[in-house]
């Protein structure tokens, strides 16, 4: 949409210019290093490496092959480059490929954990311990490329919900792992999906059985902790017929120079008449205001809709270095239903490519998009989303809102929407806006009695209010926050 | 209320207002008129504080505070409010919500109380009842898909709920059909009273058939260059703006 | 080429037709217009399926049907009985007649409106006024096609209206546009000139009407002038027959501060094509653009909107809304253009159309052009059918199926019948929408 545009000189009043160095200054708060022993690998790929850490995480037979063929295949690919983002290539083999928190033997009990790494959650603000029962989230943690704990497993379990470090769910539920490992996503899918099946160390392992409503939010806090290591959790997040959960991602990555490359998958079925809400604050170290360290973001993340299901994604997107991620819902089931809500914030240098595919096969099926991009500094954010209806999708209905909003001169919003229709008996709608927060806007807040800072937050929440409303209460009010963090005194 | 004297002001590097003098007292009304680019905007825009016009010459004292040392938002907390030519729209935010905030912050910078939600929704409702809004608009964004008129009529919504010390009503008769105009006029005239003021900046005469001020200023080039009571609009009317303008040549 | 020689037999039909008028008209300025526009229209080729801005709409058997003038055509009975059946009555009006193209003083009924406003045919207006016709007529009305200088050249006579200052027009004036012709296809070509004072209201009806039986090709232009700060409402109703054609332009100039609200619907007519060109000239307008089309049979039915945001702060509203049955088919192309200078626009166009048959078929094209950075634009298009699960739902409660489908239909197209701001009107026309969903499929 708009780009480079070109505007009057810098003409801040004081007190903006001392809300940016207010920003510039403010360090990135979750950058700070734990001090623990890390149990990490040489640098660099090879079959070996794969070899390696299939045998660290004691990993059936079948998943050692599985990840050797995906590494000979990742072999064989290139690294994509249609997204709008620029960065220098990725040296593959300078990149350590598992580290995991050095750990004495298997912990019974949140007591057994490292306390230095449970300050780190304290101060990550994860309450991991037990005021988690009274917020009612079940925690399972991966620092680095291990599941540290994973809270209210036996509540879950008299329910029949399995949720699990997915190395323990391959050991403890190898029929329901090998059935849906790699369904949604395969290796074959792309570059990044086939790094991660080879490489994989830790991720989360949902199943909610038949009927069940999933009683509480399951979350999972990603953090990246060791220097120049990848990140390569992967998710599965099953709900069977009838079946309701949400899930909460939350990321976190300390203040490096270096830029640390997380590639993760995220694979989700929903069965018949299921609906799973699958929600993201990623706050990964974005850089500095100079564009140097922060984290490159490829991320693969998809999901199946069987008859009458429905998936529902919800993303904040405020970190990373580069985002390049499109939650994408395949609706296979007739009446089944997509939703994506996503706010992505693009500040100093970030890059931001970002969207969702939404798949219609079965007929009657509607999805809806509801995409806000918020550039600030000299970053660049870009909607990319295709929309495809199939031959047999009757009565498909799509409605697609992409806004933008820029908030200097030096960064770029884009839209690409693609919209791919075989089906003469759907809807698709698009609307498209790219706005401005201007002087205007704060100096009439400012008229009314009220100080450009809170102008800025209130302004930007507005803009992402309909977004933050489909977030559960606890992460959208830290989704506000962040968002605030991100952006302060970044008008111009 | 307000006393500017030999108020000059610049944007983007032009001198637009080359010495305005002004008295205003509580209870009085004062119109000020002028054709296209004779400086009325830059005047309401100088006065609340909008960066994009800079003061170069001359005071402001406003409550007996030099008024163009205080930022935009203490201006508006002291009890200046600008009634906006092209009222912005803020999505996302209701009107509700935007209000609420907006007094509170004037309230806390007076010392006041805070409104009860209570206090607030009651003030609500009678002043949406003065301009006729229904609820709908109020719990709609600020502005956002707002027709022309109805943007004018929230802006004098906002005046009544703020109920400020002076008001600057900049062009808000402008782009609006005769009953939305009488329904502007009609709140405005329900704010006035012996302790408060209001500037109007109107481009047509026809708003002071129902704002009736008590003095009218014609402002060109920057100055004010005739004043006068409320006769002086029927002179305009009859003989145009260039009769003055003319004889100043 | 075979073709090659049919447009330039429809090149030369027209001029020489134009020769006739021209040579008729004993007003100097207006002649001298139509001279120039002759000679263009002479240069000129008609549009064809290759013109991008004609692409969907065939004009082929327009341009090579015999005519008459309708200036040449002296017998024409209307009588105040068919008036009566023609107008709309559910509301207060004045009543301005035209009978194919002429002014029909005895059936019009518009006394009151003598002394509030200016109105005229334009070649009084221009014995009367030189000054005034010479600096509105013919000013904004985009000569760019050959419909524009074949209209030019060959109108004999049309509407002048000045709307003075200040003044506020409480009563909306109905204009009938009657068409009645045998024989030849009827050519009436015919222009309005609105020119609309500072502070003023003003809401007109333009209603086009067909007598059965009758054959004809009506080519309209209207210029809309708005003055500072004025609000204009026209309510265009078209109701043509179904072997008619009706190419219709409408140009407006806006100024700072004003309202211009145009509400466009189509029920008849074999071919029609509309075309709506704003131009924004000042800061603070409003602008709406609404229409509502129903087509059927072999109905053919072009809107073509232009919205030119050429200066900051103000805004355009589109919604277009249609409906097609049988083997019609609906074209929308609707262009925003926002200038470099117009900072601050807010442009919302839509378009929703749906699909009753098969046959029936619909091309839209949004096209926006945004050289500013600080604007707030939105287009939306659909096309879809009706509901089929509300449809049984409606027909399970035992109410017959033509009426679940205009009950469903009506609610598709309220928002645009809602918009009309004058309460007899909009009833009217909910009845017309009802009686052209349910005519025969015999068109």
């Amino acid at each position: 949409m708009s780009d480079e545009t070109s505007i009057k000189k810098d003409d801040l009043q004081a007190d903006e210019k001392d809300l940016i160095n207010e920003l510039t200054d403010s360090e990135y708060k979750w950058g700070f290093v734990t001090d623990i022993e890390e149990e990490e690998f040489p640098k660099g790929l090879s079959e070996d490496i794969v070899r390696r850490i299939s045998k660290i995480k004691n990993d059936p037979k079948w998943m050692t092959e599985y990840r050797v063929k995906a590494y000979k295949h990742w072999l064989t690919l290139k690294e994509p480059k249609w997204a709008k983002v620029k960065y220098p290539k990725i040296d593959f083999q300078n990149i350590r490929y598992y580290s995991a928190p050095k750990q004495k033997e298997q912990l019974e009990s949140l007591d057994d954990v490292d306390p230095e790494l449970l300050k780190t959650f304290e101060k990550l603000g994860i309450p991991i311990e037990e005021q988690k029962k009274l917020s009612n989230v079940a925690v399972d943690a991966v620092f680095d490329s291990v599941s540290v704990k994973t809270t209210f497993q036996d509540t879950l379990m008299e329910k029949g919900i399995i949720f699990s470090p997915l190395s323990e769910a391959i050991k403890n539920h190898p029929e329901l792992v090998k059935e849906y490992f790699g369904s949604v996503v395969p290796y074959t899918d792309n570059y990044y999906a086939a790094l991660n099946a080879a490489v994989f160390s830790e991720g989360s392992f949902v199943y909610i059985p038949k009927g069940v409503r999933c009683p509480m939010e399951l979350s999972t806090y990603f953090r990246i902790n060791a220097m120049d290591t990848g990140q390569f959790e992967r998710t599965i997040v099953i709900a069977d017929e009838g079946a309701y959960v949400s899930y909460l991602e939350g990321c976190t990555a300390p203040m490096r120079d270096n830029n640390q490359l997380h590639a993760a998958v995220v694979e989700l079925v929903a069965k018949k008449g299921a609906q799973i809400k699958y929600s993201t604050v990623q706050n990964w170290y974005p850089g500095d205001k100079d564009g140097k360290g922060g984290i490159y973001n490829f991320v693969t993340k998809r999901g199946v809709c069987e008859e009458s299901a429905k998936i529902s994604w919800t993303q904040v997107e405020t970190g990373s270095a580069i985002t390049w991620k499109y939650p994408s819902t395949i609706l296979k089931g007739d009446n089944s239903v997509g939703e994506f809500y996503s706010v992505a914030v693009t500040n100093n240098y970030q890059q931001a490519d970002t969207g969702t595919k939404m798949v219609h096969l079965g007929k009657n099926t509607k999805s809806t998009i509801v995409s806000k991009g918020i550039s600030a500094g000299h970053s660049n954010n870009s909607y990319r989303g295709l929309v495809k209806i199939g031959k047999h999708a009757d009565g498909a209905r799509n409605f697609s809102q992409c806004d933008s909003m820029l908030m200097s001169d030096k960064c770029g919003a884009h839209t690409f929407p693609y919209i791919e229709i075989d089906n003469k008996n759907s809807i698709v709608e698009h609307e498209a806006t790219t706005s401005k927060i201007s002087e205007d806007q704060i100096f009439y807040l400012n008229q009314r009695g009220i100080s450009t800072e809170d102008a800025v937050s209130m302004i930007v929440n507005g803009f992402c209010k309909e977004v933050f409303k489909e977030l559960p209460m606890e992460f959208a009010v830290e989704a506000t926050k962040l968002l605030a963090l991100s952006l302060e005194g970044s008008v111009g | 209320m307000i006393s500017i004297k030999n108020l000059k002001a610049k944007i983007d590097g032009k001198e637009i207002l080359q010495g305005i003098n002004l008295e205003v007292n509580a209870g009085e009304v004062h119109a000020i008129m002028g054709p296209n680019g004779s400086g009325k905007s830059t005047l309401a825009n100088v006065l609340t504080g909008h960066e994009k016009y800079e003061p170069t010459g001359g005071e402001v004292i406003f409550n007996g505070k030099n008024l163009l040392d205080l930022s935009p938002e203490d201006r508006a907390r002291e009890g200046l409010f600008l009634g906006f030519q092209y009222p912005v729209e803020i999505p996302g935010v209701s009107n509700a919500t935007f209000l609420q905030t907006a007094i509170n912050e004037i309230h806390k910078y007076n010392n006041e109380a805070e409104l009860t939600p209570k206090e607030f929704l009651d003030r609500m409702k009678e002043k949406a009842k003065v301009v006729g809004m229904d609820n709908s608009l109020i719990s709609r964004s600020v502005n956002t898909g707002f027709s022309g008129g109805e943007k004018k009529k929230n802006e004098i919504f906002q005046l009544l709920m703020l109920n400020p010390k002076l008001a600057i009503l900049d062009e808000t008769d402008s782009g609006l059909d005769i009953d939305a105009l009488r329904v502007v006029s009609n709140g405005v005239n329900e704010f006035r009273n012996e302790n408060n003021a209001v500037i109007l900046v109107t481009h047509y005469q026809r708003l002071l058939d129902y704002i009736v001020p008590d003095f009218i200023h014609v402002i060109y080039q920057g100055e004010i260059i005739k004043s006068g009571g409320k006769e002086l609009a029927l002179e305009l009317e009859a003989k145009g703006y260039d009769w003055i303008t003319n004889g100043e040549a | 080429m075979s073709v090659e020689v049919k447009k330039m037999d429809a090149v030369e039909r027209y001029t020489a037709s134009a020769e006739k008028i021209i040579a008729r008209n004993k007003n100097s300025f207006l002649s001298q217009l139509q001279s120039e526009a002759k000679v263009k229209l002479s240069e000129m080729k008609f549009p064809t399926l290759k013109t991008e801005e004609w692409k969907y709409t065939n004009l082929k058997r327009l341009l090579s049907s015999e005519l008459i003038h309708s200036s040449e055509i002296d017998e024409i009975t209307i009588t105040s009985d068919d008036v009566e059946k023609c107008k709309f009555n559910n509301f207060e009006h004045y009543l301005l007649v035209f009978v194919n193209g002429v002014f029909n003083e005895e059936l019009s009924d518009y006394e009151e409106l003598k002394n509030e406003i200016v109105i005229s045919t334009i070649l009084k207006a221009a014995e009367k006024d030189k000054k005034l016709i010479e600096s509105y007529f013919s000013k904004i009305a985009v000569n760019k096609t050959a419909f524009d200088h074949l209209n030019l050249a060959n109108f004999t006579d049309g509407l002048f209206i000045k709307i003075p200052n200040g003044k506020i027009l409480r009563k909306p004036i109905q204009i009938l546009y009657i068409s009645d012709g045998k024989g030849d296809m009827t050519f009436t070509p015919f222009r309005n000139l609105f020119v609309v004072g500072e502070n003023s209201e003003t809401s007109i009806i333009q209603k086009y009407v067909g007598q059965d039986g009758s054959k004809y090709f009506n080519n309209i232009s209207t210029e809309i002038f708005i003055g500072q700060n004025g609000i204009m409402n026209i309510y265009k109703v078209e109701l043509e027959n179904e072997d008619s054609y009706h190419i219709n332009k409408t140009d407006v100039t806006q100024s700072r501060d004003t309202q211009f609200n145009h509400f466009n619907f189509t029920f008849g007519g074999k071919l029609i094509r509309n075309d709506i060109n704003t131009e924004l000239d000042g800061e603070n307008i409003e602008c709406t653009l609404n229409g509502l089309y129903i087509g059927n049979g072999n109905q053919h039915i072009d809107n073509n909107t232009y919205i030119n945001h050429a200066k900051p702060h103000s805004t355009s509203n589109e919604l277009y809304k249609g409906i097609l049955d049988g083997s019609s088919r609906g074209v929308f192309c609707g262009k925003i253009l926002v200038d470099r200078d117009a900072q601050l626009t807010n442009a919302y166009q839509n378009n929703n159309t749906i699909i009753l048959s098969d046959t029936a078929t619909v091309d839209t094209k949004p096209q926006l052009e945004i050289y500013a950075d600080d604007v707030k634009c939105t287009h939306g298009a659909t096309v879809g059918q009706l509901d089929e699960t509300a449809l049984f739902y409606i027909l399970s409660r035992g109410i017959p199926r033509d009426k679940a489908k205009s009950m469903l239909i009506n609610a598709f197209a309220e928002s645009v019948v809602d918009s009309v701001k004058i309460e007899g009107l909009r009833d009217e026309i909910n009845s017309l929408i009802y009686e052209h969903l349910n005519r025969d499929n015999v068109l």
